[in-house]
């Protein structure tokens, strides 16, 4: 499985074990990553999944969707590496792949 | 409880099974009032989810009940449409507030970035002080060993002193705000206004006041951080003033999001905690479950029932044609009770697992831009309550509010029982 560290915004770390074919935000959910809310459940309808990624991992994450960036415009914390972990599906690609979780999700 | 019903009860539909199911027609403020509107949701939830009223007060309308279909419609603002009002009931023509809830993209999303930051991390970091300090003040001064009004010593009073504190509004003039917050939402000839032209008066009176306040702002070289300086000092929205009824329109926006909601989910949690007294006790046992709860509470009393879209298409949900141009209601208050989302759904249980997946705050793009203003002054408050007393106990009925939009309390009689 591929693994996925998720860093706290005060700097813990989590190493995770993420499930190829789910999202990033499961693979937060599902290992107790504190800091992802995912109110919605995974359907890019409240962004409280918000992450930052790791600037060489951009590439291979790739850019939001459409209806996802209308969500995270509306977050005055948006950064360019800003996504919303639930859109982001879980490959062997994204093995090691970085996130940083903001202080709060709004 | 004299004035409390406008209509006469027997117009009410308060069983919903004594109507053919096309004539039902949930959006009866008296059915709120009576806090009878449940059994009208979980039929139409059963039986019609997906449910045309074809008269009512506010016209035709479309009700939508289920969870999922709530989500679905909420998330599609490119088929249904915010623009022009998000309550079943329109604004006059003559009187119209354009504000950014009731606008589609890309100006929502423009004037809607100008005041986010107001309820960003950093600001509600350094608001949490303020609040938890004002709530200690304010519990305090409570009378002990007398029945008081809940609603009017401590949810109006805490959530106003918040909200004067993000317009940096002048403190003694503070109880302006609840009027105004009231006066907005309020049904004429309901107790709080006689006339559609007083509204008009009075909200032409806040304008005034805010009018000064910008003004004043706008002078100031370095912006503070207070909402109205937000406004007068962003490119996007710095020539507002000349847009007088945009700038009073979004300020009523924030006044009652900012105010009602946070007021009737701290009255609602009182309510809730004395109705299901094992929760209370769960609560004094476990105080740790007080951010679930807030969630639970946000929830169980869903402060805002509905939200109302219009379609710009013809298009399907649930095997049903909406036509273009029909209003669309989306009862959150229904969804949260939808038991294919909530187990038990019309318990309250403060540790419930998926609490925090209630529709209150909404979904999309127009999801509620103050709720972690709103869940830390809930958290702050209960946590401050549970230290103080036993338990805050209703000693007798409460009074709930005339209204299908605004789902709240005007009186709730208790009595402070000490540790």
């Amino acid at each position: 499985m591929p693994k996925i560290t998720f860093i706290e915004h005060n700097g813990t770390a989590h190493e995770v074990d993420a499930e190829v074919g789910l999202s990033v935000m499961r693979a937060a959910i599902d290992n107790l990553v504190p800091g992802i809310d995912a109110d919605c459940g995974g359907e890019c309808s409240c962004a409280t999944c918000h992450v930052y990624v790791d600037a060489q991992w951009m590439g291979k994450v790739g850019q939001p969707g459409d209806r996802e960036e209308s969500m995270l415009d509306l977050n005055p914390e948006r950064e360019p590496n800003s996504r919303l972990s639930c859109q982001i599906p879980v490959t062997e690609v994204l093995d090691g792949l970085v996130v940083k979780v903001p202080e709060f999700q709004m | 409880m004299s004035e409390a019903i406008q209509q006469p009860v027997e117009e009410l539909q308060i069983d919903p099974y004594a109507y053919p199911l096309e004539a039902l027609n949930p959006a009866q403020p008296g059915l709120f009032r009576l806090d009878a509107h449940l059994p009208m949701l979980k039929r139409l939830r059963e039986e019609d989810p997906v449910h045309y009223t074809a008269e009512s007060e506010f016209g035709p309308y479309w009700s939508i009940t289920r969870y999922d279909d709530i989500k679905y419609v909420d998330m599609h603002h490119e088929i249904f449409s915010s623009e022009g009002g998000i309550t079943i009931g329109d604004q006059d023509e003559d009187f119209q507030l354009p504000m950014f809830i009731a606008m589609d993209p890309p100006k929502h999303d423009v004037q809607r970035k100008v005041v986010a930051p107001v309820s960003g991390p950093r600001n509600l970091a350094a608001l949490e002080p303020t609040i938890r300090q004002r709530v200690c003040e304010i519990l305090d001064s409570l009378p002990r060993d007398e029945t008081f009004n809940w609603v009017e010593k401590v949810s109006i009073e805490l959530t106003t002193q918040m909200l004067a504190t993000l317009f940096d509004f002048p403190f003694e003039d503070r109880r302006k705000l609840t009027r105004w917050s009231d006066v907005a939402t309020a049904a004429p000839g309901t107790g709080l206004i006689e006339s559609e032209d007083e509204r008009r008066a009075e909200l032409l009176e806040c304008l005034a006041y805010f009018t000064e306040l910008w003004n004043e702002r706008a002078a100031r070289k370095e912006p503070g951080n207070d909402l109205i300086s937000m406004m007068a000092h962003n490119p996007a929205t710095k020539d507002m003033l000349t847009r007088p009824m945009e700038y009073l329109g979004n300020l009523i926006l924030l006044i009652v999001g900012g105010n009602d909601t946070t007021r009737n989910s701290l009255s609602g949690g009182v309510l809730a905690l004395n109705q299901f007294p094992d929760q209370y006790d769960k609560l004094r046992a476990n105080p740790d479950l007080i951010p679930n709860m807030v969630a639970e509470i946000i929830r169980w009393q869903t402060p805002l029932a509905h939200m109302r879209r219009r379609a710009l298409v013809d298009t399907e949900l649930g095997g049903k044609v909406i036509k273009a141009g029909d209003k669309v209601v989306m009862w959150y208050v229904s969804g949260n009770r939808d038991p294919q989302m909530f187990e038990n759904p019309d318990a309250f249980i403060i540790d419930r697992p998926n609490a925090r997946s209630h529709m209150s705050f909404g979904f999309g793009i127009h999801r509620c831009m103050g709720n972690r203003v709103g869940e830390m002054q809930l958290r702050v408050a209960w946590e401050e309550i549970l230290k103080r007393f036993h338990k805050v106990e209703v000693v007798g009925e409460p009074v709930r509010t005339f209204s299908a939009f605004v789902k709240g309390y005007t009186e709730l009689p208790v009595r402070l029982i000490a540790k």
